[in-house]
């Protein structure tokens, strides 16, 4: 099952290293591949460093692709991750 | 070099840090410059080998760095310092490092070292293009995990920094906190190193410990070796890597001086700054990090006279939450063995702290969009820090301070933010101290030219004179074709601070001064003729300046004020204070 989803990054830092590592945290133990891309610059959502390359602003709109059997529910967690602004305080 | 040959003295300039003089025995920590050779893998058989290898160099790091964690988290260091050593755990466990460097000894077939070389220069070259400066520097922290695999893969521990002998000065490109964790900083005699400035890290640890360091210094790397003497002039930010015996002799007797000098100056340092004739004034020390607390104390401060907290906001990656203010506050303010505690709240271009287009570099950041102005654009953020600093003032004496007011309008919306804040704390039933008093820096001269009205609306006030002179004779400090012209002695500038401290004495408040010029010991006396009820400077001049105050009369300095009130030019004045400085303290002023 592949499902995606575009998100919108709308924490002020963008995706720095304490948010990229809260990704990889959330996606590590799942059982489907996963994806994150922007600009037509695809990383595996499971390496900390590859996040920080796509160097993602706010405002900017990254997709993530997961590819597996819990690829619903880890989609959702980044974009519940992505919605939560990281935990930033507002 | 061969050996057996006579190693050549050389001097290195770099930044002074942390004051005071170190003679020791060169300690180098190997980084980012060791040199890694790339040996071909004679027989494909053994890359299996190879791999293995790298993975227990990877576990074993990672291993080391929990290590680290579990012992500062026993101290209760900062929580960004964990956070650091989080995000190099991560590096080690990532899967791409991992699979691109096995990948590399794969196809290949070369050893473990090169072709982790080879991942990390990848990424330092990915980094390098992305513009935002904070991703920049994560290149750093592949190195410092990139660096520890490698000593790993050499079979060399992290005994080599805690093994470090009696006398060690540590040499490096810069240090983690990693790094310093692993010493034993107590027995370290000084510090040097390539890159940093005044905020880096070994630079907060060797203020905090005593330890001369000097940091910034080019090639330090490529100069020293371990086992080398090394003299480390924290106070000068010179290094000296194998200076003959003649400098070591006069670097020994400046280190006795420096040392004798602090020991009578110290023992004497709790004592108040007052005059012969029985004029107290109060002594703050200026401090960044709550680190520096006791020293402050221990040179005698009074109180914190100016407590920056823009380092609450910069050097990490995400806003600090209203509770990692009031930690760090509540801290500020209950340390023992001071009276107050003046927090300044954010002073600082909106830019430092939040990546937004709207924000974008200024043309001229010292009179664009920062400190309160960028406060009473951003209420939210503004009101976090204050609700935190009127929690903190639960606990300890404190006093608000903010920056860069230029009227009336700006004064009167700060005050009444910060009654709303004070309002729903009590809403919320949260406690703040019943007595806080509230301030301004007066550093834009149309303050100055206003102070009157400003003074019946405030609690004290604050001279901010480094701000104060750049904005009065519009110089530029850091354009260093016309920093000639910023003169603390400028007769304008010494009206200016005139006019400050007779309208806050006709309102009936406290005016004290807060910019380098209160830290220099040529201008004590005018500084105290004029009036000023506080004096607050870097804590290690602090002694110094109140065996000055306590070796003088208030009365010759108010008729040193009426002479110098007389002359109209910087030049005339600043030699006339000097002249009358020297003839009255032969001893004491030497190096100013």
């Amino acid at each position: 099952m592949i499902i995606e989803k575009s998100l919108r990054i709308k924490n002020e830092l963008g995706i720095h290293a304490r948010s990229a590592a809260m990704i990889v945290r959330a996606v590590e133990h799942c059982k489907s591949s996963v994806v994150l891309e922007r600009d037509g610059v695809q990383v595996d959502a499971k390496s900390l460093l590859d996040i920080l390359t796509l160097a993602c602003p706010k405002d900017s709109t990254i997709v993530v692709r997961a590819n597996g059997d819990d690829a619903q529910d880890v989609v959702d967690r980044i974009a519940k991750l992505v919605e939560d602004k990281f935990g930033e305080p507002a | 070099m061969k050996t057996g040959e006579q190693r050549r003295t050389i001097v290195l300039q770099g930044i002074g840090v942390s004051p005071g003089v170190a003679i020791g025995v060169a300690h180098l920590i190997r980084r980012v410059d060791a040199p890694i050779s790339r040996y071909q893998l004679p027989d494909r058989s053994l890359i299996a080998e190879e791999i293995r290898r790298f993975r227990k160099a990877l576990k074993d790091s990672e291993s080391q760095l929990l290590e680290i964690k579990r012992k500062f988290r026993d101290q209760q260091e900062g929580l960004e310092t964990l956070y650091i050593l989080d995000v190099h755990i991560m590096i080690l466990k990532d899967k791409m490092l991992y699979k691109q460097t096995v990948q590399n000894i794969e196809d290949r077939g070369i050893n473990a070292e090169w072709a982790l070389r080879m991942t990390v220069d990848r990424y330092r070259e990915v980094f390098s293009k992305v513009e935002d400066d904070y991703l920049r520097e994560r290149v750093s922290d592949v190195e410092y995990a990139g660096q520890r695999i490698l000593r790993n893969l050499a079979g060399v521990h992290h005994e080599t920094i805690s093994g470090i002998g009696e006398n060690a000065v540590i040499i490096g490109r810069d240090l983690s906190p990693a790094d310093t964790m692993q010493m034993k900083v107590e027995k370290i005699q000084g510090f040097a190193t390539e890159m940093g400035g005044k905020t880096s890290h070994t630079a907060i640890v060797a203020r905090a410990y005593e330890i001369p360091a000097v940091v910034g210094i080019e090639k330090i790397t490529a100069e020293a070796r371990t086992g080398d003497i090394i003299i480390v002039d924290g106070t000068a930010g010179a290094v000296i890597v194998n200076p003959d015996p003649e400098i070591i002799r006069r670097y020994e007797e400046k280190k006795r001086h420096y040392e004798t000098i602090e020991d009578s100056l110290l023992k004497n340092a709790r004592k108040t700054a007052t005059t012969l004739d029985k004029h107290r004034v109060l002594m703050g020390a200026n401090i960044e990090f709550t680190e520096e607390i006791a020293s402050a104390v221990k040179h005698g401060a009074d109180g914190i006279g100016l407590y920056r907290t823009e380092f609450i906001y910069i050097n990490r990656d995400r806003l600090p939450t209203e509770e990692e203010h009031f930690c760090t506050y509540k801290k500020v303010v209950e340390s023992r063995g001071i009276r107050w505690s003046t927090i300044r709240t954010f002073d600082l271009g909106g830019d430092k702290f939040i990546s937004d287009a709207r924000l974008a570099p200024e043309m001229n950041p010292v009179m664009g969009l920062r400190a309160i102005r960028f406060c009473l654009q951003e209420v939210d953020l503004f009101k976090g820090q204050l609700r935190a600093i009127l929690r903190a003032s639960a606990y300890g004496k404190t006093k608000v301070l903010f920056p860069m007011i230029s009227g009336m309008e700006e004064l009167r919306e700060t005050k009444r933010i910060f009654e709303e804040v004070k309002k729903e704390l009590k809403r919320d039933g949260i406690p703040y101290g019943k007595d806080v008093k509230m301030g301004i820096m007066i550093e834009v001269p149309s303050a100055v030219i206003i102070a009157d009205d400003l003074a019946r609306e405030v609690d004290f006030f604050s001279i901010g004179t480094n701000d104060l002179i750049q904005y009065t004779l519009a110089i530029d400090r850091v354009n260093e074709r016309v920093s000639y012209l910023y003169e603390p002695l400028h007769p304008a500038v010494l009206k200016l601070i005139h006019r400050v401290v007779e309208a806050g004495h006709r309102a009936g408040i406290e005016v004290s001064i807060c910019g380098e010029m209160a830290g220099e010991p040529v201008y004590t006396m005018i500084l105290l003729g004029l009036g000023l009820d506080e004096l607050s400077m870097n804590a290690l001049v602090i002694p110094r300046i109140k065996k000055l105050i306590r070796s003088i009369t208030i009365k010759e300095c108010r008729k040193l004020v009426n002479r110098v009130m007389t002359f109209n030019t910087a030049s005339e004045i600043e030699f006339f204070v000097r002249d009358c400085m020297r003839r009255k303290f032969k001893d004491d002023l030497q190096g100013h």
